[in-house]
């Protein structure tokens, strides 16, 4: 979890759904500008980020919200939830179909903890990776699903695809070579295991369009089928 | 009843959003429904062209949000279709116009009185784009068998999910059956394949839709046009019926790869 405490008084949490901000008391204008230019100046952070505001016992009219929304929408931030004490406040957040205190925030309390195993930490995507995606992710990526043309993956370590391969994909961006990357089918528009690329290698071309595993061997790019594995 | 809202939308420009928002606003019309078109294409407004509406606007959809008019007064009445109605872009102004606030906002006006609300949205990702998606319940996405506008239907669903619109429907127009048989163009079911959402129509090649579209005239109305049919099978969808695939099939001899992964009501 990162916290970062502005000047201002509010402070910005990430949480399952997305980053959860609190707002200070002033006076409405006020916070919204200050929440805006906050935003501005980090505009890289704030990126297509889903937001949820927390406005203790502030009342805020239909109006407003919506006002928020779409001054965030312009700043490419999604505003889904408003979060406050005040039952006014939570009706005119459900008229406008943003999530309230009540849908948000159901505590994990399965009793399952973090694995005892020495495995490293992956994120599972179950959906269609689609173009202009970009996902950047420091550890394994796993997907189920496919990875389309114009969607790209980073990680600084492996992949693993139950889908069709058809985007681009890197795995150990910061020069891991023990990384690999697998997939059901195979297509990529460029792959990349640490520094070495399979642009321009023979192998490529030949590539079929059958399940694989990739890795570096002799610091060259390996393809390894499954069904030779018999 | 309140109105079920829908917009269509594309990612790129030219793919046929206009006009198939035009033609399946007036096979609902015919079908005995109330709709509302809105075309949020503000600045190059052409919904009112295809639907041959263009020399009746008097107020548009700005003028309703900034308050120079009420909004019945800017809903143009459609004389030979009983219960349709369009309401009009602003051509002088931008998107920045409009906000999706302002979208939902109006949709909301209407929507006791109708039974759809169909908005065609402009090209793009942007701000158009984003206003055209806000109010609406469900998303169609329509492409054509070549590879950019999928590449752009894929990008434009990625984005629809994210905002939680989602399932999209697909609509996959202009197919010209003999380039598919030649192997000149993506069929179908390769359009599918990639961008694995339900499809919900395919719309042939047919050179009667640039006509009717030149002379303010849907090609839904001309009953022997296969496009026409094609657009009247995705209004009855939307309706819940279960029409099969095989109509177009049948009259033309064609789609028999298609109707293999089209199987409605079988899942």
């Amino acid at each position: 979890m990162t916290e970062l405490k502005a000047k201002t008084d509010f402070s910005i949490k990430g949480f399952k759904e997305g980053l959860l901000i609190t707002l200070g008391h002033e006076d409405w204008d006020e916070v919204q500008i200050q929440l805006l230019s906050q935003i501005e100046e980090k505009s890289k952070f704030f990126s297509g980020a889903k937001v949820a505001v927390e406005i203790g016992e502030r009342v805020l009219h239909a109006a407003e919200m919506a006002g928020l929304r779409d001054a965030l929408s312009d700043r490419g931030v999604k505003l889904f939830a408003v979060l406050s004490n005040s039952q006014v406040t939570d009706v005119n957040a459900e008229s406008l179909g943003l999530k309230t205190r009540k849908s948000v925030l159901k505590e994990n309390t399965s009793g399952f903890g973090p694995a005892a195993l020495d495995g490293k930490p992956a994120i599972l995507l179950q959906k269609t990776i689609r173009s202009g995606t970009s996902i950047k992710y420091a550890g394994n990526v796993i997907v189920d699903g496919d990875v389309n043309p114009g969607a790209e993956i980073l990680t600084t370590g492996s992949i693993f695809i139950w889908g069709k391969l058809r985007g681009s994909v890197h795995a150990g961006v910061e020069g891991s070579e023990s990384e690999t990357i697998c997939a059901m089918e195979f297509d990529p528009i460029n792959l990349r295991i640490a520094n070495i690329s399979l642009k321009g290698n023979k192998l490529f071309r030949k590539l079929k369009r059958k399940p694989v595993r990739i890795t570096i061997a002799n610091s060259k790019l390996a393809i390894d089928y499954w069904e030779n594995r018999k | 009843m309140a109105a079920k809202i829908i917009t269509i939308t594309s990612g790129k420009g030219g793919v046929g959003k206009t006009t198939a928002t035009a033609n399946i606003t007036v096979a609902l019309a015919q079908l005995g429904q109330r709709v509302v078109c809105i075309d949020s294409d503000i600045g190059l407004r052409n919904l009112d062209v295809v639907l041959g509406l263009e020399n009746r606007i008097v107020y548009d959809m700005v003028d309703v949000i900034e308050g120079r008019c009420r909004i019945r007064q800017a809903m143009i009445k459609d004389k030979r279709f009983e219960g349709l109605f369009l309401i009009p872009a602003a051509q002088t102004r931008d998107k920045s116009a409009v906000s999706p606030s302002d979208m939902i906002q109006l949709c909301n006006e209407i929507r006791k009185e109708t039974d759809w609300i169909l908005i065609d949205s402009p090209a793009g990702i942007e701000r158009g784009f984003k206003n055209a998606i806000a109010p609406a319940e469900e998303v169609l996405v329509i492409t054509n068998p070549d590879v950019s506008a999928v590449r752009d239907a894929d990008r434009i669903i990625g984005i629809i999910e994210s905002e939680e619109k989602g399932p999209a429907r697909l609509i996959i127009n202009r197919i010209n059956p003999e380039m598919v048989k030649r192997g000149e163009m993506l069929a179908a079911e390769d359009v599918m394949e990639l961008l694995a959402i339900e499809l919900i129509g395919i719309i042939p090649e047919d050179e009667k839709v640039l006509i009717s579209t030149n002379i303010g005239k849907p090609v839904v109305t001309h009953e022997k046009s296969i496009a026409g049919q094609a657009f009247r099978n995705i209004a009855r969808r939307l309706l819940g019926d279960d029409i099969p695939l095989i109509d177009i099939e049948l009259k033309d001899g064609i789609f028999h790869r298609i109707s293999r992964v089209f199987n409605f009501g079988g899942e």
